[in-house]
């Protein structure tokens, strides 16, 4: 990165605290694929000024996969771990990349005494934008044909269709729509801790026949908001021998791409 | 001896409501099986909730054609029942078309043609249905476990509602046809079954037109008594169990799973560095039964997901967009619900047999409903969001995998794996967590 990445710790070294925490996540954090979805997302706000943070070291799993999983002890470990760690730095505000980060912080901390403004990075580009901090200029992708999907946790767990939408259409780009969208939408296969397993016995993976439904719309690039599902629909391309057609691409790095971050 | 008829009716009355009645009581009883749960918190989104989708079932939508035809049943069966309540007063008191009086002659007419174009509707409906479901290959309705009662079940409340409704043609046409004689006052206005039904009656006497009047009206009323105490015993619960469901369904955000209290007062008393973890609780109940985690049998749901599984009526919408589903797992949404109120079902028949729960060796999981099932699934909600009575089968699944994991530790053991590293290095792979930041340094 050429600027350095503040975290909270350093803030409050200072006295001071950002307007936002990016909870960057573990796939955010670890996940070769997904460090470049958190890097993007760092240059778009360092691009406008965005003052954040993030927690670095002091992150911890937020405990979603172990939940889906069954494992409310372990899930609760991470939980009260993490809320002790937000609270001791009074945090208000929380951004994150990914859906299952989102979903868990903002609905199920709540109870165990972590109350937060949770927004997904699509709702808070989108806030960005409103307030005129954020302008894209998306000429660079005329002419091309993006298909959206959506992730489940964004969508039917919270009801998020439109921040996404909103953001691609400031692409120039033609959007299209897959057969099953927005509440229908057809999970990538991943959700429920399904990421770490094999999938059970079946006529074939679910990232497959999500991947074939979004192929058939004959896109450029596939654009995800999730970096799971970014890493299901990669492989389903893959499987087809589509990966020098297609591009699987988050929704900040295409708009990090249209900025030429 | 005139007062015969009168008094077989009411018998008849008595009976089929008080049957029916005790069907309702039985059915209370087998979901307070469940643990309580407090919903009714919001009675005003409730009730609209209740409102939009199962009174204007906001949800049909999604399938137009079944949407339609549905609608056609839907409002048939709530209007025509208004004319069980004439044929109630019309034979305790043995009045004929009793509504006409209080209605005056035009809008009883108007009220007859009503009911009449909705039992064609009705019928058209049930037909196309009847078609569709036996001979069109809707995948849904033709899946396994629908294979033996469900199906069956299906296909005798078609053929009981095609029944009712001829039976009401019947009695109209005969009664229109009398009318025409004078042998009957003149009442009501019957479009379809005069120029449909009525030409073939004009070649009958009196004497066998009054007898099929008669006979079509007792058919209909005892017909009606009949469906009634059958649906105990079928998925057509739903008429009537669409309402508390909707009303009791979640208004949480969908992705938000709940927290297990339990846990948070063992995890908060394991972090707190001044705890004594030998000290006894100071409010424990020597004789209370440790709580189990999670489900693996109706006594560890709780009351909304039994009210649920009655009130499944297994259309399968869940399962046909069931991504586990779709790619050929074993995961139904449909069959949780299914095997939930089955195996409700099979505990109730031990308590009406005993008198009180006596244990029969089964359960839920592993008798019922497979691991292979519950493992499949990807918490996606699309089932939750399917459902047009607001079913939510992801939290049966959820309740299961948390009997697994945390009072089994039977998880597959890639998930094993994830847990363990989530525990140990605060995320699902085996990475340091002083290495978080690592990506900003690239």
């Amino acid at each position: 990165m050429d600027f350095t990445i503040k975290t909270m710790a350093e803030y409050a070294a200072e006295g001071k605290s950002p307007e936002v925490l990016f909870w960057v996540g573990c796939a955010g954090s670890f996940d070769d694929r997904a460090k470049k979805i958190t890097r993007a997302f760092c240059k778009i706000l360092n691009k406008i000024n965005v003052e954040f943070a993030v927690l670095g070291p002091e992150e911890s799993c937020t405990g979603d996969p172990a939940k889906r999983a069954g494992n409310e002890f372990v899930f609760q470990m991470m939980a009260l771990t993490n809320i002790e760690i937000l609270n001791a730095y009074d945090v208000k505000k929380i951004v994150t990349a990914c859906p299952h980060c989102f979903n868990t912080i903002k609905n199920e901390y709540p109870n165990l005494g972590g109350n937060y403004e949770v927004i997904h990075h699509t709702q808070f580009l989108k806030q960005l934008m409103e307030e005129g901090r954020l302008k894209i200029e998306g000429g660079s992708f005329k002419g091309k044909k993006i298909t959206f999907h959506d992730p489940c946790y964004l969508g039917r767990g919270n009801n998020e269709y439109e921040a996404p939408r909103m953001l691609l259409e400031k692409l120039d780009a033609e959007l299209v729509e897959m057969k099953r969208c927005r509440t229908n939408g057809l999970c990538c296969g991943a959700g429920g801790a399904q990421m770490f397993k094999e999938p059970e016995k079946g006529d074939k993976d679910i990232n497959v026949e999500r991947t074939e439904e979004a192929l058939a719309e004959t896109p450029n690039i596939i654009a995800t908001g999730c970096p799971f599902c970014n890493t299901m629909m990669t492989d389903g391309i893959k499987h087809f021998n589509k990966n020098t057609e297609v591009e699987v691409k988050d929704i900040v790095e295409l708009l990090a791409e249209a900025e030429d971050l | 001896m005139q007062y015969i008829d009168n008094i077989i009716f009411l018998i008849a009355l008595v009976v089929g409501f008080g049957l029916f009645f005790r069907s309702l009581k039985e059915i209370y009883r087998n979901i307070k099986l469940g643990r309580p749960i407090d919903r009714t918190d919001r009675p005003g989104d409730r009730w609209r909730t209740m409102a939009k989708v199962a009174m204007g079932q906001s949800k049909m939508g999604k399938r137009p054609i079944a949407a339609i035809l549905h609608l056609f049943v839907y409002v048939g069966f709530v209007i025509i029942n208004i004319e069980l309540l004439e044929i109630i007063i019309d034979g305790i008191f043995g009045t004929h078309r009793f509504l006409a009086g209080i209605m005056g002659d035009s809008f009883y007419g108007f009220f007859t043609a009503t009911l009449e174009v909705l039992a064609l509707l009705v019928i058209v409906a049930v037909v196309i249905f009847f078609i569709r479901r036996n001979f069109y290959g809707v995948k849904r309705l033709t899946m396994k476990e629908l294979f033996g009662w469900p199906k069956q079940d299906a296909n005798w409340i078609l053929i009981i509602e095609f029944a009712l409704m001829t039976a009401f043609f019947t009695m109209n046409a005969s009664d229109w046809v009398l009318q025409q004689r004078n042998v009957l006052a003149a009442h009501g206005s019957f479009p379809v079954s005069s120029n449909l039904l009525a030409p073939l009656f004009s070649g009958l006497g009196d004497g066998t037109l009054t007898f099929l009047e008669r006979g079509a009206w007792w058919f209909h009323f005892l017909g009606i008594l009949f469906f009634m105490n059958y649906l105990y015993y079928s998925k057509h619960l739903h008429i009537i169990l669409a309402f508390p469901n909707t009303w009791y369904a979640n208004l949480e955000p969908k992705g938000k799973f709940k927290n297990l209290a339990s846990v948070t007062a063992e995890i908060k008393l394991m972090m707190d560095p001044n705890a004594d973890p030998y000290a006894a609780q100071p409010d424990a109940d020597p004789n209370a039964v440790p709580e189990k985690f999670g489900a693996n049998d109706i006594f560890d749901l709780n009351q909304v997901q039994l009210l649920n599984a009655y009130s499944c009526t297994e259309c399968g919408r869940c399962t046909a967009v069931c991504p586990a589903n779709i790619t050929g797992k074993k995961l139904s949404p449909r069959k949780i619900m299914m095997d939930t109120r089955d195996r409700v079902e099979e505990v109730a028949k031990v308590i009406n047999k005993n008198g009180k729960w006596e244990d029969d060796g089964r359960k839920l999981l592993d008798d019922h409903i497979q691991r292979e099932e519950i493992w499949a699934c990807t918490t996606c909600n699309a089932c939750v969001e399917a459902c047009p009575v607001l079913i939510d089968p992801l939290s049966i699944i959820m309740e299961m995998r948390r009997f697994l994991v945390m009072e089994q530790s039977a998880a597959p053991q890639e998930l094993n794996l994830m847990m363990t590293n989530v525990e140990n290095n605060a995320a699902p792979w085996q990475y340091n967590q002083a290495d978080r930041l690592n990506w900003a340094k690239d």
